[in-house]
């Protein structure tokens, strides 16, 4: 998984604000190239939000979006919901990179719900974040653990968003998302193109 | 003379009745006013509609609220956390009734409750099944949801200092949805860690201007909710 992260970290340009979704996506930051200055977004109210705070300097009252205890940089903002939110959904943040259920062969992303009627149904900011942010970045296994593709032709999963992803990074290949079409961008060392395709439902380009 | 403080979280929250809506600001833990909703529970107020982005951690703040049957509905973006038992219990049973909403829409909602919009439309939500019921528009090629504006009778917010007319700075990410949810409520009630001097906050730095506010109680040393939930605090209330 670390892997991805550090795919999707060289992805991101000197200057671009980005919001980094819970989980994995988070480890992008510790792969940024030097000589890079990225500021982070946390829907929180946070622009500029800097690394994981040491257990001594932990603060109740600075956190992220995960409820993590964080560390703000020089030069950080502190705003309330609406004005972080109109970051987001005015077109304001570069880049999110988010987790996945599934992505469909037209970009379509399912992340919030299994639709398993037991589970409690949260949502977030995720449908805010696929609605209104400028590029979309998916980092996911490429199956599931009982070796299922998530790459498929339409998301049985609840969707987050239609047509709103546009790069897949999986253990297996980085993927584009162009014209509702899927094209592999990068094959992972030692995997094949068609054996990515074996393990993927939706139709990929070269 | 205007003087919006009151001396204790009891007078702050009286008042409060059956069947009304409140807003309760926090993200988590961040912002999140205990004492006052501490207040709220030993105050008794039924069938109450509480807008808040989460549903409370172990037995303690809103989660307490919620066990202490004082909640009908809740409308928020986020019901689970990793420590969020009640909520979970009662939704199940069928006991509590949930309104599930974006985050960015549910912010957007109060934003537009407070400024006298309405409802507005945003492509948030468009083709999922939260926009199912919703009505929808094109505008340039895009498709949008009609949301409606939420306003409360009563918000319940955590501010670091506030001065006599209401005027209020916040600690970090723990502003989080407080500006918001006091523009959006007939009676917004805020609890200050610091009453301070009219013009020791400088008006260049006031994030809510006092004309949102209505009572202000300080409550200098407020409890940190993880450090209750660690300590496995169940808050019962006080019965008077």
């Amino acid at each position: 998984m670390y892997e991805m992260a550090q795919k999707v970290a060289l992805d991101i340009p000197d200057g671009a604000y980005v919001n980094l979704g819970i989980g994995i996506p988070e480890f992008v930051a510790d792969y940024i190239p030097q000589g890079r200055e990225v500021i982070y977004h946390t829907e929180n109210g946070l622009l500029g939000m800097g690394k994981v705070a040491e257990p001594q300097t932990q603060d109740p009252e600075l956190v992220n979006a995960g409820k993590k205890y964080v560390t703000a940089i020089p030069g950080a903002a502190y705003f309330h919901h609406a004005d972080s939110f109109a970051m987001i959904r005015g077109g304001h943040i570069d880049i999110c990179v988010l987790g996945a259920y599934q992505v469909s062969e037209e970009g379509d992303l399912a992340n919030w719900s299994t639709g398993n009627p037991d589970d409690i149904p949260a949502v977030g900011g995720a449908m805010d974040l696929v609605a209104g942010v400028k590029t979309i970045y998916v980092i996911t296994k490429h199956c599931t653990k009982t070796g299922s593709p998530k790459i498929v032709k339409q998301c049985t999963y609840p969707l987050t968003g239609k047509n709103v992803v546009n790069r897949i990074y999986t253990d297996l290949a980085i993927i584009d998302v162009i014209g509702k079409k899927l094209y592999v961008r990068e094959l992972a060392p030692g995997v094949s193109f068609e054996f990515v395709q074996q393990n993927t439902e939706a139709k990929l380009n070269r | 003379m205007i003087n919006k403080v009151v001396s204790t979280a009891k007078d702050a929250v009286s008042g409060i009745y059956d069947g009304a809506t409140i807003m309760i600001g926090g993200f988590g833990e961040a912002g999140s006013p205990v004492e006052l909703i501490h207040a709220l529970i030993d105050q008794g107020s039924k069938n109450l509609t509480i807008v808040s982005n989460n549903a409370g951690s172990g037995h303690v703040g809103l989660a307490a609220l919620i066990e202490n049957r004082q909640v009908k509905k809740i409308i928020c973006s986020f019901p689970r956390t990793a420590i969020s038992v009640v909520f979970p219990e009662l939704y199940n049973k069928g006991e509590i009734e949930l309104e599930l909403v974006p985050q960015g829409t549910l912010a957007e909602r109060i934003r537009a409750g407070g400024a006298g919009i309405p409802a507005f439309y945003t492509p948030t939500s468009v083709h999922t099944p939260l926009a199912e019921g919703k009505e929808q528009r094109d505008f340039n090629g895009q498709s949008a949801v009609l949301e409606y504006a939420i306003q409360a009778d009563f918000s319940l917010v955590k501010c670091l200092k506030a001065d006599r007319y209401g005027n209020l700075t916040y600690n970090k990410t723990a502003r989080n949805f407080g500006p918001i949810m006091c523009m959006a409520a007939k009676t917004t009630i805020v609890q200050a860690k610091q009453i301070v001097e009219p013009g020791a906050i400088d008006p260049e730095h006031v994030v809510t201007p006092g004309i949102f506010v209505n009572r202000i109680v300080e409550i200098n040393n407020p409890a940190d909710e993880s450090k209750l939930v660690a300590e496995k605090i169940r808050y019962h209330g006080i019965k008077s």
